[in-house]
């Protein structure tokens, strides 16, 4: 049978979907920045405080998570072919379980009340649920999977692992259980999360995007087919050398060997992205350029981080570099390339919908605005600014925390204060725009 | 024996690399030639577009029996295209740099999204559907007279 169904745009889940997760996530990053500002440098101070994790969880749940998981549900269909079902209650249902879920985990970090972390679990947990389950049957349904799609079932396979570490951490915090190793869980946890959920995903939607939208060369076939595979492989590996560094006593030094080993790969892809842009034939550059290498320089300074510590061990027993990789990691590489993705995803689907109501009314008398009128580049580029000085205020807190930790809380908060505005002007625009057709649609004489 | 596929896949290449020229030039504001070079363009991918809908698309439709199916969609993305370069046309005569930029992306958003999805569904299924007549279907394309 031949298969059609990725060439129906009905399939796109109605723009309210997407929208509601994009919007909401910025209002998390205020909250991070915010944060950061009030507590200044005690937040730095060593990555097991209550401050910490919840800025951590701020930033990958409330933030990141969000907006990859709107993302997800819009671009399954573009993408893979494939929608997902029941679209407009797997996401309707899972934003709602999510939401809820970062905010009392917050509670529950804080210790504001017992059974809070109860609640998280509960509430987080049924969210994703209710997600993976969604994105899973999207995704498994294609027959002929592409590097992307292969790559998208292993990112899902590893949110998983994360959701299910999450909950016994979690659990092991409220005093559920008694969690032997909480660092070694804590490490596991986090790897899948980052490296598993958030790299894997965003290699494999860049197999797609980078060529699209900067009219690239493709990214080299037997890295599309091995790597993410490898790296997957690479994350079970190294869970088990977690485990025997711990428990049987092996020379941590096959472990630092094998994550050093995870984050070449990530320079692998890194440079092959760069020199991919460089090579592009669009050669105007916009924001969401800037953005995409600033993420990829981050992704090698990280790596060589990793390189760093295999060479230099006194410099991982250090308090402030796990909390060095995690700002370049999420402020550096996440974040940027999300934004990115933001400024491409939103002012077209904006676009996208209106235009095609007004083809279908035929309004031709309603003109509809074009992607940069949705989001001017002045603005974005403001925020790209901002975002920026976020992150180096964040590298220097480290250094100096007295004199920048408040600093990067601030820009932060800024730099989401004026993601939000960007992103609700957009929203604003395409809704009066949205009126102006539907009273069109209702006045013969106007059409 | 050459495939629709690899055929149409290099016509999109083409058609990217005058757009590309174009939008640079209307960034530098040199307006002459980016209205020569948006022109180019504009023939480029009509030329391609009079390939699928009078000759590609009806071939598909007639084999497959479906015509109400991706080739109808096809079309459809097609007119918001040409809706697209006419208001591009316009922002180019009234020298609107950044009107012009902001069309040109949503433009290239919206044509890289359909070059995927004839590029990686529809030429690959019609290459089934056509088989060893591919030749003479290619022929007939490239004689296709120019609309624009």
């Amino acid at each position: 049978m031949l298969n059609t169904a990725g060439l129906s745009l009905e399939q796109a889940p109605p723009i309210s979907i997407p929208f509601r997760f994009f919007l909401l996530a910025p209002l998390f990053g205020i909250a991070a920045g915010a944060l950061l500002l009030a507590v200044g440098e005690e937040a730095l101070i060593s990555r097991w405080s209550p401050v910490t994790l919840a800025l951590t969880h701020l930033l990958t749940l409330g933030l990141l998570g969000l907006v990859m998981c709107g993302a997800m549900l819009q671009i399954l269909p573009v993408i893979a072919g494939s929608p997902v079902p029941r679209v407009v209650l797997v996401g309707t249902l899972s934003h709602l379980l999510l939401v809820g879920g970062i905010l009392v985990l917050q509670g529950g970090f804080f210790g504001l009340g017992a059974g809070l972390m109860e609640l998280a679990i509960a509430l987080l947990g049924s969210g994703f649920l209710v997600f993976v389950s969604g994105v899973s049957v999207a995704l498994w349904r294609v027959r002929t999977p592409s590097p992307t799609i292969v790559g998208m079932r292993l990112a899902v396979a590893a949110l998983v692992v994360t959701v299910v570490l999450g909950t016994l951490l979690a659990g092991g915090y409220a005093g559920l259980f008694r969690i032997a190793g909480l660092a070694g869980l804590t490490d596991t946890h986090l790897a899948w999360g980052l490296a598993g959920w958030i790299g894997l995903l965003l290699m494999s939607v860049s197999f797609q995007v980078v060529p699209m939208f900067q009219v690239t060369p493709e990214y080299p076939v037997w890295f599309r087919r091995r790597v993410p595979g490898a790296l997957f492989v690479g994350l079970l590996l190294w869970l088990w050398l977690r485990y025997a560094t711990l428990q049987l006593g092996w020379s941590p030094l096959w472990e630092t060997l094998w994550s050093a080993s995870i984050g070449a790969l990530f320079a692998l892809y890194a440079g092959i992205t760069l020199r991919l842009q460089q090579r592009r034939k669009r050669r105007v550059v916009d924001v969401t350029l800037l953005f995409w290498r600033l993420a990829m320089v981050c992704l090698l300074l990280l790596s060589g981080a990793l390189v760093a510590v295999m060479v230099w061990p006194d410099l991982g027993s250090n308090t402030r570099f796990p909390l060095f990789l995690g700002i370049v990691l999420l402020l550096g590489v996440a974040l940027p390339a999300v934004n990115s993705m933001l400024y491409k995803i939103v002012p077209f689907l904006s676009w996208f919908h209106l235009q095609k109501r007004q083809l279908t009314l035929m309004c031709m008398s309603v003109p509809v605005p074009h992607m940069r009128q949705f989001v001017s580049d002045t603005a974005a580029r403001r925020q790209y600014h901002a975002a920026w000085l976020a992150l180096l205020s964040a590298l220097l807190a480290l250094i100096w925390p007295s004199l920048f930790a408040r600093a990067a809380g601030g820009l932060f908060a800024l730099s989401n204060l004026l993601l939000l505005g960007n992103l609700l002007r957009a929203m604003a625009l395409y809704r009066s725009t949205a009126v102006a057709l539907s009273r069109c649609g209702d006045d013969p004489n106007s059409h | 024996m050459s495939t629709i596929t690899d055929t149409m896949a290099r016509d999109h290449r083409r058609c990217d690399e005058i757009f590309s020229t174009a939008e640079e030039q209307v960034a530098s504001a040199d307006w002459d030639a980016a209205s020569d070079v948006f022109n180019r363009f504009r023939q480029a991918t009509e030329h391609h577009f009079s390939m699928e809908e009078d000759v590609l698309f009806p071939e598909f439709e007639s084999r497959t029996g479906q015509t109400m199916g991706p080739t109808q969609m096809m079309r459809m993305e097609h007119i918001q295209m040409r809706q697209l370069f006419s208001d591009m046309e316009r922002a180019l005569t009234s020298r609107d740099r950044d009107g012009y930029l902001g069309l040109s992306e949503t433009l290239m958003m919206i044509m890289q999204q359909h070059n995927m999805k004839e590029e990686q569904m529809l030429y690959p299924m019609t290459d089934q559907v056509i088989g060893t007549d591919a030749d003479d279907v290619l022929k007939r394309m490239e004689g296709v007279e120019n609309v624009a």
